[in-house]
């Protein structure tokens, strides 16, 4: 009985209840795609399955610090995932022609991952910082701090991280206010830099975008995937061919059917409905994720929660996008769905960032 | 201070606030585009893709019938299937394919013609078909194979049906033979509309009854459907459609009989057709020499081809319906009838011959093939001893046009319509045709070549027999067939009887028929041309020889010892039996054999002899 009790008091006061039903909602979502994507692989859905709790530790040990932990640890955090992340480049691992992944000897990780969760924290709290006096300089200050690491990413290459990275840094400084006509300028600048950044991509980035263009080109080759998910995804129709009975996953013609394209296997199995219900599973916790931005207690909590939730959103859109084949491939996955340890941990990361603010509403009231 | 600060703070909050109302209307514009992608590919167009997913998942692939078996009168089998293994280089499989043959040689015997043959496939088309490398392993080589698979991973073994046909060269050109489609023949198909009843290993009958029944013989595809897996490996077996075995064919050849026909040639070239002359069904068809018709099904190197269609004996050609020959003398019973029936001569009517015939007004003489000449000739003279100059008078008398009328009412010139393909039409010589064919007028002395068969005639020895039986049969020329019945192998149909579809009256009156025929009779009694043919038959018979000229020779005389063997005369002869009551109407050809009499009547002879044994 008292551990009821002890469940029910960390779900009222600690953790969030309301995410931590649409988390679980997502995890078993997860692990019934991950069991029939991988053709009844017990193994890998008990591997995921450790993956959730690690990255379920981590939420809860999040949600349960003081809350002026959280923008304390933001500065020296950012920088470790700093040195980290140029640490990879020099000495990083390289595997299928990117440097991502950092051997730390006890733990092999991917830096950009942290970056994820350690930039917004650490934006937010610079603009929470100088908020009285806030000055264009300190705009410009913060998009340096945005772009270095975002740079970094990107050379590895990993498009994917750098997009969702940048988008993080971006909604920080959108919601601080940041002008609107600077943020008209300067995708203005991006529109008529686009054509000279193209020759910097690399050649697989740029045969990607193509593909998107003209899958048919080259239906062997690079647009094997979106063609393939097309497929999947179109074949599934409005009610979807059942749990374990896709033909494109089962018989392998999808690739990638576990990791970052398992939002086809979910279409061709669970049609359109299935999808309509786990977008809806998704808005919830967008919304449960806004609201308890609207409700921060901080200037440094409010800027942080936007942009967990806001980059939550980004990370759905560019991954259902590219699976869909409205986006080029850019190796996103789907969040708390895909197979994967990294992504699971950082996104349960912001997840107790956004319930530690939640149990922390009522400290100071604006 | 702290109101200023309060006032800051809530405006920027107020910002906050709108903008998070702009990052909202942004989300849901942002979800309405995904969702609507997702409407159009899961709800608009699913059909679509839905089918898209089935041609993935679903591979269908052809079983191909048994091929109808081909029978003889008397059920031998001709044509046969066997199934056996070929080894396959699969399709895009190999990018070095001759480092991958040359591994396999070490294991497995690849002859030159082989990999000449496989060479000329990769030439043409590596990309469409399989390769097939071996046909009809041993299964030793099988056993071989199995344990060394897992080397050649770009070479499949595979089951296969051959065709087989036993009595080889003897039936080959009237069998035919069949091949692997080729990219010509899948056009055709295509042109026709078939293109979907082949596969690209499929058979098809080139020649012969082969192709002309390739329709009734051929059957129809099965096909698998076999769900794979993106790799292709199969999964299961989803659904069979089987496939429909073509129907069998029998024949009127009595193989016996063809067999002894062939055989009678020994080392000579020729062709002999031998029919019932009551109902046209065709007992023998000789062309020799014949070719190895394995050759075709196995698949043929460019090497070999060449060495076949080089070849002075030209074993490629046809001779029975589509070569075609002076008749000689052989035509000289149709020219006396002709005679009779434009009332030009009467059976009495009498001539004296000197050994030659001149055109009045001319001193060109045209010899007679008996110096010196026959003496006082009548009709039945004229035919028992081959008198040239009663014929060159003849047609003299007759005239191209009133010659053309007769023999083209004997079927010289037109094909006989027998179920094969590419007959010949010969030549019935008239005054247009030699206008349309060398734009010059017709000359008298045209004429007198006609009246021995040589000049301007030519008859494929299908012809000659045909007109020989309406002789025999006395009223009618027959549409000669060589099939009697198709029948469904699974006796779930009635089987079609085939019968001549055209007779044609010959419009003569029976007493000039039987003028010749008594003539005929006497050649084949002492005195007669081809007396020494009929010594000690059991049977009478009636026939005519000749001996039909290859090169002119001008002026000079013609000694068969010392002239080139190609340039020598050919032997004719064309007869039945028994006389009275005729079962039997032949007509034979021995290239370069020199005299009918001596050489192309001892054949018919023992055809003949053949016939009339196994007959009760």
């Amino acid at each position: 009985m008292a551990i009821f009790h002890w469940i029910k008091t960390e779900l009222t006061k600690t953790l969030d209840g309301p995410l931590v039903a649409l988390i679980f909602t997502l995890f078993v979502i997860s692990l019934g795609m991950l069991y029939s994507s991988s053709q009844g692989d017990v193994g890998a859905v008990m591997t995921q399955a450790k993956h959730f709790a690690i990255a379920l530790v981590l939420m809860w040990v999040v949600a349960k610090a003081p809350l002026e932990y959280l923008s304390r640890l933001a500065l020296p955090l950012y920088l470790f995932a700093l040195v980290l992340l140029i640490l990879t480049a020099l000495i990083g691992e390289e595997s299928k022609g990117a440097q991502r992944w950092l051997d730390l000897q006890v733990i092999r990780i991917q830096p950009s991952e942290l970056l994820k969760i350690a930039l917004p924290l650490m934006l937010a709290w610079y603009f929470d910082r100088y908020e009285r006096v806030l000055r264009p300089i300190n705009y410009l200050v913060a998009a340096l701090l945005l772009l270095v690491p975002v740079a970094l990413i990107l050379r590895q290459p990993d498009l994917g991280t750098a997009i969702l990275v940048f988008a993080s840094g971006f909604f920080v400084l959108f919601f601080a206010g940041m002008s609107i006509r600077i943020f008209g300028f300067i995708a203005t600048l991006a529109l008529l830099v686009m054509p000279f950044a193209w020759g910097l991509l690399h050649a697989y980035q740029q045969r990607r975008i193509l593909m998107l263009l003209n899958p048919s080109a080259d239906p062997l080759g690079a647009g094997y995937h979106i063609i393939q998910s097309t497929i999947a995804i179109g074949s599934g129709g409005f009610l979807g061919k059942g749990w374990m009975d896709g033909t494109q996953s089962q018989l392998n013609f999808l690739p990638e059917g576990t990791t970052d394209f398992i939002f086809a296997v979910f279409g061709e199995e669970f049609g359109f409905v299935g999808v309509l219900l786990i977008f809806l599973v998704y808005a919830l916790l967008i919304w449960r994720g806004l609201k308890i931005a609207a409700q921060a207690p901080s200037l440094f909590s409010r800027l942080a929660a936007i942009s967990i939730t806001m980059t939550f959103f980004i990370y759905v859109f560019v991954n259902v996008g590219m699976v869909i084949g409205l986006l080029p491939i850019v190796g996103v996955p789907l969040p708390l769905v895909s197979f994967g340890g990294s992504s699971a941990a950082t996104v349960l990361l912001g997840m107790g960032v956004l319930m530690n603010f939640r149990a922390n509403r009522r400290i100071v009231q604006t | 201070m702290r109101a200023h600060r309060y006032r800051k703070s809530s405006s920027v909050l107020n910002e906050f606030n709108a903008r998070i109302h702009g990052g909202i209307v942004a989300m849901l514009i942002m979800s309405a585009l995904l969702l609507g992608r997702l409407f159009y590919l899961q709800v608009v167009n699913a059909d679509y893709y839905q089918v898209r997913a089935e041609n993935n998942r679903i591979n269908v692939t052809p079983i191909l019938p048994n091929r109808g078996l081909i029978y003889d009168s008397k059920g031998t089998v001709l044509a046969k299937n066997y199934s056996s293994y070929a080894l396959e280089l699969l399709l895009g499989g190999a990018d070095d394919p001759d480092r991958v043959i040359s591994g396999l040689a070490d294991l497995i015997v690849i002859s030159d013609e082989d990999r000449r043959r496989i060479e000329d496939a990769l030439r043409v088309s590596s990309r469409f078909s399989n390769i097939v490398i071996r046909d009809d392993l041993s299964e030793e080589e099988v056993a071989l194979f199995t344990s060394n698979a897992y080397r050649f991973p770009e070479i499949q073994l595979s089951a296969q049906l051959y065709r087989e046909y036993p009595y080889g060269e003897i039936t080959s050109h009237l069998l035919g033979h069949v091949r692997r489609v080729s990219e010509a023949d899948l056009q055709r198909l295509e042109q026709k509309g078939l293109k979907t009843a082949y596969t690209n290993s499929d058979w098809i009958g080139k020649v012969g009854i082969e192709a002309f029944y390739e329709s009734t013989l051929r059957g129809q595809l099965g096909l698998n459907y076999v769900e794979v897996d993106s790799r292709g490996t199969e999964i299961r077996l989803l659904d069979r459609q089987n496939p429909i075995s073509g129907q069998n064919v029998v024949l009127t050849i009595n193989i016996a009989l063809q067999q002894v026909a062939y055989d009678a040639f020994a080392d000579q070239n020729g062709a002999l057709i031998a029919l019932d002359p009551n109902d046209g069904s065709v007992l023998a068809f000789v062309s020799k020499p014949g070719y190895d018709p394995s050759y075709f099904v196995k698949g043929l190197d460019t090497t070999t081809w060449q060495q076949m269609l080089d070849s002075i004996d030209r074993p490629l050609v046809n001779r029975a319906s589509s070569g075609v020959y002076p008749p000689g003398s052989t035509l000289k019973p149709f020219l006396a009838l002709a005679g009779l029936e434009a009332g030009l001569r009467t059976p009495a009517w009498s001539m004296w011959d000197p050994g030659y015939f001149s055109l009045p007004g001319s001193n060109a003489k045209f010899r007679d093939w008996k110096k010196g000449g026959h003496g006082q000739v009548n009709m039945h003279k004229a035919i028992v001893e081959s008198v040239d100059t009663y014929f060159y008078k003849l047609a003299d008398e007759l005239g191209i046009d009133t010659i053309h009328r007769y023999l083209t009412r004997f079927g010289f010139g037109a094909k006989t319509g027998i179920d094969l393909p590419s007959e010949s039409n010969g030549v019935a010589p008239s005054r247009e045709w030699k206008k349309r064919r060398f734009g010059t007028p017709w000359y008298p002395g045209d004429t007198i070549s006609v009246g021995i068969g040589q000049g301007y005639n030519l008859v494929t020895p299908l012809q000659l027999a045909v007109a020989t039986a309406g002789i025999a049969n006395g009223h009618s020329l027959i549409q000669p067939v060589l099939t009697k019945a198709e029948l469904d192998p699974t006796f779930k149909k009635d089987s079609t009887s085939i019968t001549p579809t055209r007779v044609r009256p010959l419009l003569m009156s029976p007493q000039n028929v039987k003028v010749l025929q008594k003539a005929m009779e006497g050649v084949m009694r002492p005195g007669g041309t081809a007396a020494n043919a009929a010594a000690g038959a059991t049977y009478t018979m009636a026939g005519k020889t000749g001996t039909a000229q290859v090169f002119g020779l001008k002026g000079e005389d013609y000694d068969e010892n010392t002239i080139d063997k190609k340039l020598r005369d050919h032997a004719l002869f064309i007869a039945y039996a028994p006389a009275d009551d005729p079962t039997i109407a032949l007509a034979v050809i021995v290239e370069n054999g020199g005299h009918g009499g001596s050489v192309a009547a001892p054949i018919a002879r023992k055809v003949f002899d053949a016939y009339f044994k196994s007959q009760p």
